[in-house]
């Protein structure tokens, strides 16, 4: 066969010797080591010495180290880890379910028209009413126990999860969907390699919004309706003027809160890696 | 007549009467045509002519798309598309393997790999690869299921110059190593006489001009070149 050279070689790159310049980058940069805990740790600093320079009033706001001895006379005292695991398996429970529905609705609704007509604008009603008003309601269905708790956190958990995912499983790119089907992939076989792997970056973004929505439930039941748990031990405190109780309760819902989300953010990056954002 | 004669018996694609309309507006009007098996075909036409509409037509992708006529294509099509369509998430190599099963799968990717001159980048990312190397292993995701039909549409398209030409001399040596019949659409004219053994025209919704080029004859690629160019109704500017 005979091959033309249809078009001149472009020419060679201009090589500057004497120094070469690299563009502004617009990307933040490499991380910083530690950095998630370099804010917290600069709060809790300038809270020790307002303190210890007696600018606080102990009885509004008191010291770290007072915290810290509440906190540990209630764990020895054995009150706190009961109420501590009383929430914990309220707000895991709740999760858990909301987790489940909001995956396999977001799933059924995204793969089927029929899905998506029963299920779709239900969701989207649920949504427009703040759940935790649905409370009232709830306490007179279910009786003031740990079903109607757990239903509601289920509730705040599964919307921003169905939310996200759905709209990810619906801005799956097309040319994708057309590839699956010049490669004869079977249905099941879409599913697993194409949809699931293009949603997870929208059902991560939902998930983190579940794991925060199940604290704020949490801590709102407890409050309102506290006969046991972490809310139940601060609103006790309240009663009592006993801020060292409430602040440990406060501590460990941030811990909750914390360790959570560093938990779906060490799992988004290992199920990500193959993302390379702005973030990594 | 064009060479190979002996593999041009049965044909792969037979289309009668084929048309296709986006709207009201028939963009394919009642194509005929014939792909012997084994023959490497161009199709050419301006912008819009409806090429991508008939490959589309011809891989059974063109789903809800209002039209008639008979459409016979072989079981095993591949298809190449003008972005490579690599999914992110999978490594080169699972990229090549979807929708492969079988104990010898990934032997098989191995190897197309290998043939696309992409071996050693099994595990690495589709991000990782250049431009060419995305679409050579696009080319090997094709080539792996064996196909009897080979579509590409543009598939070259958004490479440069250089790297186009060693395309071309690729996607030659694979054809004439695994010989499927080949449908290639293109708007570059000497791509299509340097590639195929058919140059196929479309035109008002038909196959317009059906050029055979012969590689052995005493015709030049010029000649085939100006009779292309006026049947796209494109002069040329230098004699
Ligand atoms: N999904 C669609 N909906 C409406 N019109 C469409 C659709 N797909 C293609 N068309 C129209 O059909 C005509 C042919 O399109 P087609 O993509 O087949 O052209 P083409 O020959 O491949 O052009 P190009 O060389 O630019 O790729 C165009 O006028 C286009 O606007
Ligand atoms: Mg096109």
């Amino acid at each position: 066969m005979t091959t033309t050279t249809t078009a001149p070689a472009p020419p060679a790159a201009v090589a500057e010797e004497h120094q070469v310049r690299r563009r502004r980058r617009l990307s933040p940069g490499k991380r910083l080591p530690a950095t998630r805990i370099t804010g917290p740790l600069l709060v809790l600093a300038l809270w020790a010495a307002a303190s210890a320079t007696g600018r606080l009033d102990p009885g509004a706001i008191p010291a770290p180290w007072t915290v810290v001895e509440t906190g540990i006379r209630l764990w020895t005292e054995g009150t706190l880890p009961r109420d501590v695991l009383t929430s914990l398996q309220r707000a895991g429970a709740g999760f858990a379910i909301g987790l489940t529905a909001g995956i396999v609705l977001a799933l059924a609704s995204g793969l089927s028209r029929i899905g998506e007509a029963l299920i779709d604008g239900s969701v989207q009603l649920n949504r427009a009413v703040p759940t935790l008003g649905l409370i009232p309601l709830f306490i007179l269905w279910l009786g003031i126990g740990e079903t109607f708790k757990i239903a509601i956190i289920a509730i705040v958990v599964y919307v921003p999860i169905y939310l996200n995912t759905h709209a990810a499983l619906s801005g799956i790119d097309h040319r994708f969907v057309e590839l699956a089907e010049v490669q004869g992939l079977s249905r099941f076989a879409f599913v697993r390699q194409v949809v699931v792997p293009g949603a997870l970056p929208g059902f991560f973004v939902g998930l983190r919004l579940g794991v925060t929505g199940s604290w704020l439930g949490l801590v709102v039941l407890e409050q309102i309706n506290a006969t046991s748990g972490l809310g139940y031990m601060m609103f006790q405190a309240q009663n009592y003027g006993q801020t060292d109780v409430i602040l440990v309760g406060l501590v460990v819902y941030g811990l909750f809160g914390l360790v959570s989300d560093t938990a779906v953010r060490a799992i988004e990056r290992r199920v990500l890696s193959w993302r390379r954002t702005l973030s990594s | 007549m064009a060479p190979h004669t002996e593999q041009l018996t049965r044909p792969a694609v037979r289309l009668r009467g084929l048309t296709r309309s986006f709207e009201g507006r028939t963009v394919l009007d009642g194509v005929d045509l014939d792909l012997p098996a084994g023959q490497f075909t161009a199709l050419l036409g301006h912008s819009g002519s409806g090429k991508s509409t008939l490959l589309r037509a011809i891989a059974g992708i063109d789903h809800g798309v209002a039209g008639s006529g008979t459409l016979t294509a072989p079981e095993r099509v591949s298809v190449v598309f003008q972005d490579s369509r690599l999914l992110p998430w999978r490594r080169v190599l699972p990229n090549v393997l979807l929708g492969l099963d079988g104990e010898d799968a990934e032997e098989r990717g191995r190897a197309a790999l290998a043939e696309v001159g992409l071996g050693g980048r099994e595990r690495a990312w589709p991000t990782e690869l250049s431009g060419g190397e995305q679409q050579r292993a696009a080319l090997a995701r094709s080539l792996v299921r064996e196909p009897e039909l080979l579509l590409a549409d543009e598939p070259f398209g958004a490479l440069d110059a250089l790297t186009r030409i060693k395309m071309h001399a690729l996607l030659r040596r694979l054809w004439e190593r695994h010989r499927p019949s080949v449908l290639l659409v293109t708007h570059d004219v000497d791509e299509a006489i340097v590639l195929a053994d058919r140059v196929l025209v479309l035109e008002d919704g038909r196959i317009g001009l059906d050029l055979t080029v012969d590689r052995d004859g005493p015709h030049a690629h010029g000649g085939y070149r100006t009779q292309l160019l006026k049947a796209l109704g494109v002069s040329e500017d230098a004699p």
